[in-house]
């Protein structure tokens, strides 16, 4: 059995942790709170876009444009959001992970990565990173995006990827969240025309300048608001995988210290007994 | 009136500007300005930087909008704007400053400026102290 002052001072050690992770966890809910919020902001723009977009696609028909383009596919690029920080359970692993699932050939791949711990695993696996972003992943804002998306549509109108990918955790509730890797350009003219983009009196629709004019300007836009939500949702979800992380740490750590506990309380008492055997026994009573 | 009026909403990527009904707005599209009311014909198109003013009856409200872009339907009108403010929320000092600092990349005549994005910022900061100043 383990020394008294032994055991006393794993306690005291699980116990700082503790305090630690507590802090963390409290730290976590609190910005998790403000993240939601920013995320119920950010959707209404981004529906409204496609929205548009797929008005501009069901009123006429066989519209052509280079971001609509499907081309065949030699180079890929993944855009991959992940945070800055570990302590956050599977967040960061999952994600990157779902993203290497698109990286069949590491050659033909280029990546752009939101959060040191993407750029990490990419650098690790070899794949070439042509920029990557750190410092914005808890709180982004659309300028963040903006730059990014920017990036991305200059890598396709040079044709340095023939697609670009988007992989990111989608927020589902604040315990289950799922990584999601979906396709930002070439833009899927199919995706849209299911959408409630009501094609009665859609041909009716003028278009100021004219209708490439406005999905030059559309797509670009809907390309930086997807990356800009995807960004915002991956912050809720890596604030929820911390949150779940520390308050089972915190937990744990409880449990450790009970167990810790009674390992010293014994100790306490063997000693105790011991003592008091070596009392009795130097008194001679039994002699 | 109440049938005759236009519902508005102006969007921005991070919260929702405006969500009401109007008589008439008034926006800077691409092509010039451009009034809507109650009932007007589907319309999609691209903003400049300038004001977008909200009338009813005699009230008047004015937006900054840059850029962005408009679609008109059956629900009323869209704005979706990357930037867009109420004129009391602009921060004078900061739009001056802004001015300052533009006017000064245009007039530096140095090769490593990029002319064009001073003056975008320079019609930004202009546009936002035209608002502060009426």
């Amino acid at each position: 059995m383990a020394s008294m002052r032994d055991i006393k001072r794993r306690i005291k050690s699980v116990n700082s942790t503790q305090q630690i992770t507590k802090a963390m966890n409290l730290v976590a809910s609190s910005k998790l709170t403000r993240a939601k919020n920013r995320l119920m902001d950010t959707r209404p723009f981004f529906q409204e876009t496609r929205k548009v977009i797929a008005g501009v696609v069901n009123g006429s028909k066989g519209i052509s444009h280079p971001f609509l383009e499907q081309r065949e596919v030699k180079k890929k690029a993944i855009i991959l959001i992940t945070g800055d920080r570990g302590l956050c359970g599977g967040y960061n692993a999952n994600v990157s992970k779902a993203a290497m699932s698109h990286a069949d050939d590491v050659n033909n791949v280029s990546a752009i990565t939101v959060g040191s711990k993407g750029r990490e695993f990419f650098k690790r696996r070899g794949i070439k990173i042509i920029e990557s972003f750190t410092g914005i992943s808890e709180k982004p804002g659309y300028s963040d995006a903006l730059k990014i998306g920017q990036l991305a549509l200059d890598l396709f109108t040079k044709g340095e990827a023939d697609e670009i990918y988007l992989a990111y955790t989608e927020f589902i509730t604040t315990l289950y969240s799922e990584p999601k890797v979906i396709k930002v350009l070439p833009v899927d003219v199919n995706e849209f025309t299911n959408d409630d983009g009501d094609s009665s009196g859609q041909s009716l629709t003028i278009y100021e300048p004219d209708e490439e004019a406005v999905l030059e300007y559309v797509i670009p836009k809907y390309v930086n608001t997807v990356i800009f939500g995807a960004m915002v949702e991956s912050a809720v979800c890596e604030l929820g995988a911390r949150m779940t992380a520390m308050d089972s740490a915190t937990e744990n750590a409880s449990e450790m210290i009970d167990s810790l506990n009674l390992l010293y309380n014994r100790a306490r008492q063997g000693q105790i007994t011991q003592e008091i055997t070596e009392i009795v026994g130097g008194s001679g009573i039994y002699d | 009136m109440a049938e005759n009026k236009i519902r508005l909403r102006i969007v921005t990527p991070v919260r929702e500007l405006y969500d009401e009904e109007a008589e008439m707005v008034i926006m800077r599209s691409s092509i010039g300005d451009i009034g809507i009311l109650h009932g007007h014909q589907p319309l999609t198109t691209t903003l400049d930087y300038g004001f977008l003013r909200i009338i009813n009856g005699e009230d008047e409200v004015k937006a900054t909008i840059f850029g962005g872009f408009a679609s008109v339907d059956e629900r009323g009108i869209t704005v979706l704007s990357d930037a867009a403010e109420w004129p009391e929320e602009i921060d004078e000092g900061r739009a001056m400053a802004a001015k300052e600092r533009a006017e000064n990349r245009i007039r530096s005549n140095d090769d490593s400026v990029d002319i064009a994005r001073a003056e975008l910022a320079l019609r930004r900061a202009l546009i936002r102290l035209e608002a502060k100043g009426k």
